[in-house]
């Protein structure tokens, strides 16, 4: 004896949000009825576990026969299959693009790509987040990244429209967004003390000073010649940052800086010996970092060179995150006062990105 | 003649891509009504195509537009090849028909396909010019209104009730034609739809013309039903009651329930005079309950020409106890409104009503439940004829097989006759609350037609209403309102089985029996203590497999015992909650090839004017037996403990302060000492089935037989409902008033599978029992986040659609309500108890205070309370009655008091010129029903164009746009609903009535997520059609919505499935109960997301 078919379909679509969890979470049917089981709701609403198996399965198919629709989350709004309430609308969304950090901090910065969709069982393993929700959270980035690429404006702004996100999800997909399109290495053993929220901060001072659209709406009204996007890096941008080299290659210039940065930190720190006797070596860290941003491949290693060229040296000095504050808004407000050094526009776009990231990314 | 159909299409949306190379689709549209065809241009290369065709122009008789629906197909368009098609929508041309429902069809309808099922999404405006016909000999019957709601829908006034109109139309299945064996599932099931389509609107044309002829306007409480009678045709068939109605203004519109009653002006009296020939009651005999059992077996076995068919004897159900005393009667009044309304109605050929809720009046007595039962064979069409004929149009039956639809017709006759006749038994001239059904298993049929014997006000049905008046009075008896119904219509002296009979314990005047059994509502002005509930009993037996003839014959030998037992199991039931009515009681009887299901449900209520029920005595046979007296004990502890548990759940408290208050001398055995002091029966000893039995002063439930305890067990099983919730399955819950706007329909099915062979009858009730109860637990679960709330109109069906298989369907509307207003039960007591004035009403609880002084003081204190609790409600009375019924004041008897101070000549005069207002308007609206359109063109361009800013004419119009989507902006939120309202709205507008019928299969079932996933995704289709039809009406509501058929036929071994579905309903605009215009579309959307919050769970 069985049941053979049970299904309860309401005018208003039921759906228990403790078991769209579950399904995202990748459950399945009968786990998601022991954990259930596991929360009490049993005694609580006198019930027996046939009933629960058949709301849960009933709950899987509703949400199964959905995801067609939160795929593109704008159709959601204007189907007629199912009858949900607009506040119930958007928490599906945003539910279903809601990902874990452990797992998107695995993929952050890989190609979004089969061969990427391949490795997904060994990032379950390593993650214990289920294969399925990986998928789930693989594909959303996808098709964020599809759709937007082909789009003009704001970057943010398209996902929220697109996808119909709270601006915070928004701005974390754009995170997620930037870094594939750009591939920035994030898996590097030296970076792994890094939260996907630090790159997060990190992508969104980047999205919003060092791309096209950061400039603002292109002053000639010829849109066509120039793409006006901020998924990519500004192109004209990158080239003059080589013009910064100068900092580290003139031999006055460097020595101007360091003795002005010197007067303006002694007796500030505890760290200051360390810091004068390490000024060279960090500034041609930084401007390196700069001069190399042509290079597609260096862009990659952007992260990974902050940490490397800057970062680690400070933190084996046991800067504190006062000092590292302290340190780079003297240096780079003494650029300024360089009477030779004629490139403050860039250098200010520069280290203005380069100073939140490494304040973000200095973890004491 | 003529009309005009216009219909334009304006987009699409969604489509599903057809060509993989480009991802995207040539789609174009085609046009169809009758034989003519118009053609879209192809939209290339998208999926949200912008057609924004001219005006397609159909110019047609009337006639058509009633049988035929607007057909769109949209393709896509190949160059090389032929085109694909991506789906059909079917529309219903019906409600533009009607002058008084909608004017345009405009808005978003889903492009169904029978494979794919929903595939994008198309906007149509549809409009129609109809002209003057002034040929008395038409065809047509445009403007005749329906209503699947079986009460006088809430906007309308019955000027008069004309009586009962039934057709049925016949044709072969195309499923079952030759042409099916080459052509594509696809087409199959088009040409099925299609037919189905063209029949009903055939039947609703034919239905319109008899309403006509008998001087109505509309058919209220329309049912129609399809007979897939496989091999030997298809029949569509329905019925309804006529009825003239006249719309309200909509100032007056909500107040339905002011409608004068004008006979209640005694009442007050009645209630308060104590009745002396109560002393002559025969509560000294102490209760009994025996079952009433086959009173009137039909005529025997017989052969028709044609077919064979078994009548079954049938029961009717009163519930009567025996051993009724001859009091005495209330005299020559009674005879001679009898002989008066007897001549109204017996003129008719069947005096039956479909209605199941009544204007104030219209009912006087209820006798009880009258049921047929015949079982047919079907027989195949012998007509080589049929088999070349492609064509969809309906074909002439008179001329192709003469003798066809006359067969059915005879069977349905036949079986009417029958109930007329059982009715007439229970000395009643009408059957109210009538329904019928067939349950089909190979070539086996049988046909069931129920309903409640009863006598009706003859007012509603004469000609004109002009009489109205004092003859009318003078023949009336007082009863009140809130018990009359419940008083006997038959003869003391002469009545049709024993009853057991009590003095009502309301007015103390008339005859009551023990136990009253009806398939109405309960009327709202019924005096009821404590809260009702759903009660059901269930059976199977299984049947020996058989062919012909001999299968027909043991089923209907199997019939009466399986009646008798569900009889049995429902009365225990019953008792066991301390009850002693059912209302809405429906008796279904499945035919499958080995077995055959029974399922009767009803909700129980506590009728304050009927006795108290007595408990349930078990006894043993051998009374030596030491462990067996054990035994019996305990179970008889068991039973008393479920039946102190249940008054308490259902708040049931014998009515003693009410009596007391009375100050009536309750006759002279207690009600105390007759409690636990009644007898239950066994069950299926056969001598049961002799009347002399009856007689027998003490009854016992035997328990030495294994089935005996079976039903004892199985009577224990039934778990209540969890905590803040109740279930009935009728209209509303007795007990509960004040509902807030919380409302979730849902459907849901389930398909059990018997794999064990050898079942015996006993193992087949079990699992049968727990399948139900299982489907009531789990809508209790699904549904706890809408707790405190009820499940409404719980209508369960059963089916038996392969061996071994059992199909449970149900639809039903969970409602919230507050709970804290019903715990002020004991001012709703006091009202339901006066019927007074309202004034006479607030001194009566005083007057109740002073005489029961000697009762404790929280019961006064109670009584005080009462009175502050009412005073504000009685003055709203007098200018709000919205506000009253919101306010949780039960139905309020003091409404239809009030109408003892009408003037009745007025009220005929009225009543005259309404009917000549009614008259005249309808021309107007004739005349002027070019202009209208004009006017809703240049609206309709307005909504496709999205000029938001353009002025709009008028009101109606207004009221149109404001509830229609915009663009592909947001969709219309539609609610359904089972009942004939939704709570805290007011309809406004009825736009006409929903009718359709789908089928959808598949091929590739495991894909679809099995049967579950095919038929979950079919259901949720099916909605999304009927919302999509509402909304594009204008709509933002279904009342009377049901589900008439769900056949599910599955292959998994092929991976297919093939599912039909048909619902119906009323589409309507109703507004909050506070609002006078209709909310804008905006307002709507929030207003139903609040209310969706409380729909879904969390």
């Amino acid at each position: 004896m069985a049941v053979e078919l049970d299904v309860f379909v309401g005018n208003t679509t039921i759906m228990d949000e403790e078991v769209y969890q579950l399904w995202l979470d990748g459950y399945t049917v009968n786990d998601a009825v022991k954990v259930r089981m596991e929360g009490g709701v049993l005694e609580e609403c006198e019930t027996s576990a046939d009933v629960l198996l058949s709301d849960t399965m009933d709950q899987y198919r509703t949400f199964q026969m959905c995801e067609r629709l939160l795929h593109s989350p704008a159709k959601l709004a204007n189907q007629l299959l199912f009858q949900i309430p607009p506040h119930r609308q958007a928490i599906l969304i945003e539910r279903y693009y809601a990902f874990d950090d452990a797992f998107v901090r695995e993929v952050l910065g890989k190609k979004l790509s089969k061969g990427t969709k391949k490795d997904l069982d060994d990032i379950s393993a390593k993650t214990t987040v289920t294969l399925k929700s990986c998928r789930r959270q693989f594909d959303n980035f996808k098709r964020v990244l599809k759709v937007v690429e082909e789009l003009k404006g704001p970057l943010v702004e398209n996902i929220r429209q697109h996808f119909l996100l709270s601006d915070k999800l928004a701005r974390d997909y754009a995170a997620i967004v930037f870094f594939a399109n750009n591939r920035f290495e994030t898996g590097k053993r030296k970076l792994q003390y890094l939260t996907f929220q630090d790159f997060a901060f990190c992508a969104g001072q980047l999205i919003n000073n060092w791309t096209v659209g950061a400039v603002g709406e292109p002053v000639d009204h010829q849109r066509s010649s120039r793409v006006y996007m901020d998924v990519d890096l500004d192109k004209e941008f990158l080239q003059e940052l080589k013009e910064l080299k100068i900092l580290i290659t003139d031999k006055d210039l460097l020595d101007q800086h360091k003795s002005l940065v010197c007067t303006a930190l002694r007796g500030k720190t505890k760290a200051f010996n360390e810091m004068e006797a390490n000024f060279k070596n960090l500034s041609r860290g930084l401007v390196n970092i700069a001069a190399k941003l042509t290079n597609t491949k260096d862009v990659r290693d952007f992260f990974i060179d902050l940490v490397e060229k800057f970062i680690e040296p400070c933190r084996s000095d046991r800067w504190t995150a006062a000092d590292m504050r302290l340190y780079l808004t003297h240096y780079t407000n003494s650029a300024h006062i360089l009477d030779t050094f004629k490139h403050q526009v860039v250098w200010d776009r520069y280290m203005g990105v380069i100073k939140s990231c490494i304040f973000k990314m200095y973890h004491d | 003649m003529p009309g005009k159909l216009k219909a334009k299409i304006v987009a699409g949306r969604h489509l599903p891509v057809m060509d993989r190379a480009s991802d995207l689709t040539d789609a174009f549209v085609e046009v169809k009504f009758g034989n003519t065809t118009f053609k879209t241009d192809v939209y290339h290369k998208s999926l949200n195509p912008q057609w924004n065709s001219e005006w397609f122009k159909f110019e047609v008789d009337d006639e058509d537009l009633q049988d035929e629906p607007l057909q769109i197909t949209v393709l896509d368009h190949d160059t090389y090849s032929a085109n694909d098609a991506i789906g059909k929508v079917y529309i219903d041309i019906d409600p533009l028909l009607c002058s008084e429902a909608a004017s345009v069809i405009s808005g978003w309808f889903p492009i169904y396909d029978t494979i794919h099922g929903i595939r994008g999404e198309i906007n149509v405006l549809v409009k129609v010019e109809l002209f003057n016909d002034l040929n008395r000999f038409r065809q047509s019957s445009c403007g005749v209104k329906f209503f699947c709601t079986t009460s006088i829908p809430r906007c309308y006034r019955a000027a008069m009730v004309h009586g009962f109109v039934e057709e049925l139309v016949v044709n072969e299945d195309p499923e079952y034609q030759w042409i099916d064996r080459i052509r594509t599932p696809r087409a199959s099931n088009e040409a099925r739809q299609r037919l189905i389509s063209l029949m009903s609107g055939e039947l609703q044309r034919k239905i319109g013309l008899k309403v006509l002829e008998m001087g109505g306007n509309a058919v209220v409480g329309y049912l129609q039903c399809f007979d897939l009678e496989g091999e030997s045709g298809l029949v569509v068939r329905a019925i309804g009651t006529a009825c003239t109605l006249d719309k309200l203004s909509s100032g007056s519109a909500p107040s339905t329930n002011t409608h004068i009653h004008p006979n209640t002006a005694p009442a007050s009296n009645a209630c308060n005079s104590p009745s002396k020939d109560g002393k002559e009651s025969p509560l000294a005999h102490g209760c009994r309950s025996t079952h009433n059992s086959p009173v009137h077996s039909a005529c025997s076995s017989q052969r028709l020409s044609q077919n064979f068919s078994v009548s079954v004897p049938t029961l009717i159900f009163t519930g009567m106890g025996s051993g009724g005393s001859a009091g005495k009667d209330a005299g020559p009044l009674k005879t001679l409104l009898r002989q008066q309304t007897q001549t109204a109605l017996e003129q008719r050929e069947f005096p039956f009503f479909t209605l199941t809720s009544f204007p104030p009046g219209f009912l006087v007595h209820a006798g009880g439940v009258v049921s047929a039962r015949s079982v047919k064979l079907l027989d195949r069409i012998h007509n080589p004829a049929l088999g070349n004929t492609r064509s969809y149009k309906l074909l002439d039956w008179n001329s192709v097989t003469a003798d066809e639809p006359e067969t059915r017709d005879a069977w349905w006759e036949e079986i009417r006759q029958e109930i007329k006749s059982h009715a007439k038994a229970l000395g009643c001239h009408a059957v109210v609350g009538y329904s019928e059904s067939t349950s089909i298993c190979e070539e086996v049929c049988i046909l069931s037609a129920s309903g409640t014997a009863a006598i009706l006000n003859p007012r509603y049905m004469r000609e004109g209403c002009l009489d109205i008046g004092s003859t009318d009075h003078r023949f009336e008896e007082p009863s009140p309102p809130s018990c009359g119904f419940c008083h006997i219509p038959y003869d003391e002296l002469n009545m049709p089985f024993p009853a057991q009979l009590t003095y009502c314990y309301h007015c103390r005047r008339q005859k009551v029996p023990d136990v009253l059994f009806t398939t109405i509502d309960l009327p709202p002005e019924a005096a009821v203590t404590g809260k009702g509930c759903l009660i059901q009993a269930r059976l199977c037996r299984l049947k020996k497999k058989a062919q012909g003839e001999v299968n027909a014959t043991a089923i209907s030998n199997l019939l009466p015992f399986m009646e008798y037992e569900l009889h049995t199991q429902l009365m225990n039931k019953l008792k066991l909650r301390s009850m002693n009515a059912l209302f809405g009681l429906r008796i279904q009887i499945s035919v499958g090839e080995n077995m055959l299901l029974g399922l009767a449900s009803a909700t129980g209520v506590y009728l304050t004017a009927l006795p108290a029920s007595g408990g349930i005595q078990i006894a043993g046979k051998t009374p030596g037996d030491l462990s067996n007296e054990h035994h019996i004990l305990t179970i008889q502890k068991r039973i008393n403990d479920t039946i102190a548990k249940n008054k308490e759940l259902y708040q049931i408290n014998p009515p003693e302060l009410t009596e007391e208050a009375v100050g009536s001398p309750i006759p002279e055995p207690r009600q105390r000492s007759r409690l636990f002091r009644s007898h239950s029966e066994s069950s299926d000893e056969l001598s049961e089935l002799d009347l002399s039995h009856g007689k027998k002063d003490a009854f016992v439930l035997e328990i030495d037989d294994t089935d005996a305890v079976e039903d004892i067990h199985s009577l224990l099983t039934d778990t209540p409902p969890p905590t803040g919730f109740y279930s009935c399955n009728t209209e509303i819950m007795p007990g509960i008033y004040n509902w807030t706007s919380g409302v979730q329909m849902f459907t849901s099915v389930r398909v059990f599978r018997l794999s064990n062979a050898n079942l015996t009858n006993q193992g087949l009730n079990k699992i049968f029992t727990d399948l139900c109860e299982n489907l009531l637990k789990s809508f209790y679960f699904k549904l706890r986040s809408m707790i405190p709330c009820c499940l409404c109109h719980l209508n369960v069906t059963v089916a038996v659609p392969e061996e071994e298989l059992i199909q449970v369907a149900v639809t039903a509307v969970a409602m919230t309500f507050d709970k804290d207003q019903t715990q002020e039960k004991p001012a709703e007591k006091v009202i339901q108890k006066g019927s007074g004035e309202i004034e006479e009403q607030l001194q009566f609880p005083l007057e109740l205070c002073a005489d029961s002084s000697s009762t404790s003081t929280q019961q006064s204190s109670k009584i005080s309370g009462t009175v502050s609790l009412l005073t504000p409600a009685a003055k709203l009375c007098h200018n709000q009655l919205v506000m009253v019924r919101s306010a949780g004041v039960p139905e309020t008897s003091n409404v239809s008091s009030r109408a003892a101070s009408v003037d009745y000549g007025s009220f005929a005069d009225r009543c005259s010129t309404w009917l000549e207002l009614l008259r005249l308007k309808a021309h107007t609206i004739r005349r002027g029903s070019v202009k209208t359109s004009r006017r809703t063109q240049s609206l309709a361009h307005s909504v496709s164009s999205l000029e938001r800013g353009s002025p709009l004419p008028e009101g109606r119009s207004r009221s149109l746009r404001s509830n229609r989507s915009f663009g592909g902006s947001s969709v219309t939120v539609v609610k359904m609903t089972p009942l004939s309202f939704l709570p805290g709205t007011r309809i406004i507008k009825y736009l006409g009535i929903i009718n359709m019928f789908f089928i959808r299969e598949t091929t590739s079932l495991r894909e679809e997520g099995g049967v579950s996933g095919f038929l979950h995704s079919f259901i949720a289709e099916v909605f999304a059609m009927v919302r999509a039809h509402v909304a594009a009406l204008g709509g933002n509501a279904v009342v009377s919505y049901s589900m008439k058929e769900c056949v599910l036929m599955e292959n998994p071994n092929k991976n297919q499935a093939q599912c039909l579905i048909n619902v119906s309903g009323d589409a309507v605009i109703c507004v909050r109960e506070t609002d006078q215009e209709p909310v804008s579309s905006s307002t709507n959307i929030g207003q139903s997301c609040s209310s969706g919050t409380d729909g879904g769970a969390t």
